[in-house]
């Protein structure tokens, strides 16, 4: 088998192969940008959360739809994923505790929830489903949802993108001259969600949170400014859904994690040979 | 720029009336467009109280000083002037003011210096109220964003990363994002610490042209000597008080040891 065929046969003989690569495309355009994002507002743990905080909502979709219906559960995880973050939001106001602490606390309890539910109704099978997605088994509906996602993702991050950069920047300027960055940073949040939801059809819910942070952390490593690294985080993305798929399939392994594994890889490349990463790290240990 | 400013000196002298000098009158209630009053205010963090019974006013162009040692609620005051803290008792009035009539430098200490932007970018973002927050920024904004970067001599750093300026150079250009905002009431949460001397130097003398173009002036300051030379007016903190008025007759050497500690000859040594 040439490298060409192996490169090609599996796209053009199996339509479920055609539209997992076209799912991972997606999924790493509109996550690997926002995921930049998330990261430098230092909320890698919250977007963590959010991942699970979608699960219970999804699951009672699962419920009321009977099965696993995309739309529903769909549905269901962006209303509890923006529910959570609005709680989490409110409690942080009200209370002593930091955001992550309360967002800690509410995605364990909506894992908890989210399983219990699925669990009470599904079978295992399902439940694997939920958790680890199902990247082979998606549908054209589907494949518009992630497109609509990701479409409505780009769009409004380059709206929202001036206040947003300010509000990460300097909260304080913003807000004492009569900028509503609240807003911004819920508009932000929202974002994180659908992208999550999107990534959950695909990779589940343990899982879509990781097509989001690490190809944002391999970008930051080659790049300091801002758009360029999103531009690159995507690409990094979509590249590994390429490879990943390709792997999974001549290797015959999980999909999902092996698209996740190879984002890995291509972090664990750059830490090793990027200018920021390891190398940079010991050059200051030297000259320090 | 120039004539920008022109205009809204000649505008706030229209407003301000006879008394340019930014006396306080801390006994009339002051209704005066664009004077900040605050009458029998309180603020409390965490049930503890801050200060209470404040009373007394920011005049339009008036240039004043807050005072007094470490957790004595000075940032907490200037937070309740931009409305950001709410009062425990009493009023704070701010003539008419909105929030897109002030500018206001942060410490330096909460500022995200890691995040990618450039200095061009960050001094752009001054302008938001100009330009909204989704509008074009124009070759008038950026040609008045460079010449904020040269007011500051930070004219050849407008690519670089804000990351990979020096603490100097970085307070420098939150204050050509101060220019930019044109503001009539500028509020410094301390403006000048851990600066050198001469970075010092410049600022203080752009802080005094904005008091000389008539816009109030309300900074937190550590440096007593820096007060007695450079700012008319002075609210001293300590022990949930607040004492009000011209800098001479607060800070003497008995209400400066009251307010700090150390022996009174300290303070009576001091230049002023």
């Amino acid at each position: 088998m040439s490298i060409l065929s192996a490169l090609w046969d599996p796209f053009a003989s199996f339509g479920f192969m055609r539209r997992a690569l076209v799912a991972s495309m997606t999924l790493g355009m509109g996550a690997g940008p926002v995921g930049v994002m998330l990261q430098l507002r230092r909320m890698s743990l919250i977007g963590d959360a959010m991942s699970h905080a979608i699960l219970p909502g999804a699951a009672i979709g699962f419920l009321l739809a009977g099965g696993l219906s995309l739309t529903a559960m769909g549905i269901g995880g962006i209303v509890a994923g923006l529910g959570v973050a609005l709680l989490a939001g409110l409690v942080s106001r009200r209370t002593q505790l930091a955001e992550d602490a309360s967002f800690a606390s509410f995605y364990l309890t909506s894992l908890a929830l989210g399983v219990l539910i699925v669990s009470a109704r599904g079978s295992n099978i399902d439940l694997l489903h939920v958790l680890f997605g199902t990247i082979l088994g998606i549908d054209a509906s589907a494949l518009c949802l992630m497109g609509g996602i990701t479409t409505l993702s780009i769009a409004l991050l380059s709206i929202i993108w001036r206040p947003l950069v300010m509000e990460c920047v300097d909260p304080g300027f913003m807000r004492m001259t009569g900028g509503r960055g609240g807003i911004y940073h819920m508009g932000f949040l929202f974002l994180v969600v659908i992208n999550l939801v999107a990534g959950f059809e695909a990779l589940g819910t343990l899982m879509s949170v990781g097509m989001m942070m690490v190809p944002a952390a391999t970008a930051r490593l080659w790049t300091r400014r801002l758009l360029p690294m999103m531009v690159l985080s995507a690409a990094t993305g979509m590249a590994a859904g390429l490879i990943g798929l390709l792997v999974s399939y001549h290797y015959r392994l999980a999909a999902g994690p092996s698209i996740i594994l190879t984002c890995s890889v291509l972090y664990i490349l750059s830490l090793a040979v990027s200018p920021a990463g390891l190398r940079a790290g010991r050059h200051v240990h030297e000259t320090s | 720029m120039v004539a920008a400013a022109g205009l809204h000196d000649r505008a706030m002298r229209r407003i301000m009336g006879a008394d340019r000098m930014g006396h306080l009158h801390p006994m009339t209630p002051c209704t005066a467009a664009g004077t900040i009053r605050l009458e029998d205010a309180g603020a409390t963090m965490g049930g503890q109280v801050v200060w209470r019974h404040v009373t007394g006013s920011f005049r339009p162009g008036s240039m004043t000083a807050i005072a007094g040692a470490n957790g004595t609620g000075k940032s907490t005051l200037l937070r309740a002037i931009l409305g950001e803290v709410p009062l425990a008792h009493g009023t704070v009035t701010r003539g008419g003011l909105g929030p897109r009539d002030f500018g206001y430098l942060p410490q330096a200490r909460i500022i995200d210096r890691g995040f990618p932007i450039s200095v061009t970018d960050m001094v752009l973002g001054g302008a938001w109220q100009q330009t909204g927050l989704f509008g074009r920024a124009d070759r008038t904004v950026r040609l008045r964003a460079a010449s904020a970067l040269h007011r500051v001599n930070l004219g050849g750093q407008a690519q670089r990363m804000i990351a990979a300026l020096s603490a100097g150079q970085f307070q420098r250009l939150l204050f050509a994002r101060l220019l930019m905002t044109d503001a009539r009431v500028i509020v410094l949460d301390e403006p000048f610490t851990a600066l050198d001397a001469p970075t010092t130097q410049d600022l203080l003398e752009l802080v005094c042209e904005w008091h000389a173009q008539g816009r109030t002036i309300i900074a937190v300051l550590h440096d007593i000597h820096q007060i007695r030379t450079c700012f008319p007016d002075v609210v001293l903190l300590h022990g949930g008080q607040a004492t009000w008025g011209r800098t001479p007759d607060i800070l003497t050497p008995v209400t400066l040891q009251r307010a700090y500690g150390g022996t009174r000859d300290r303070w009576a040594d001091m230049p002023s």
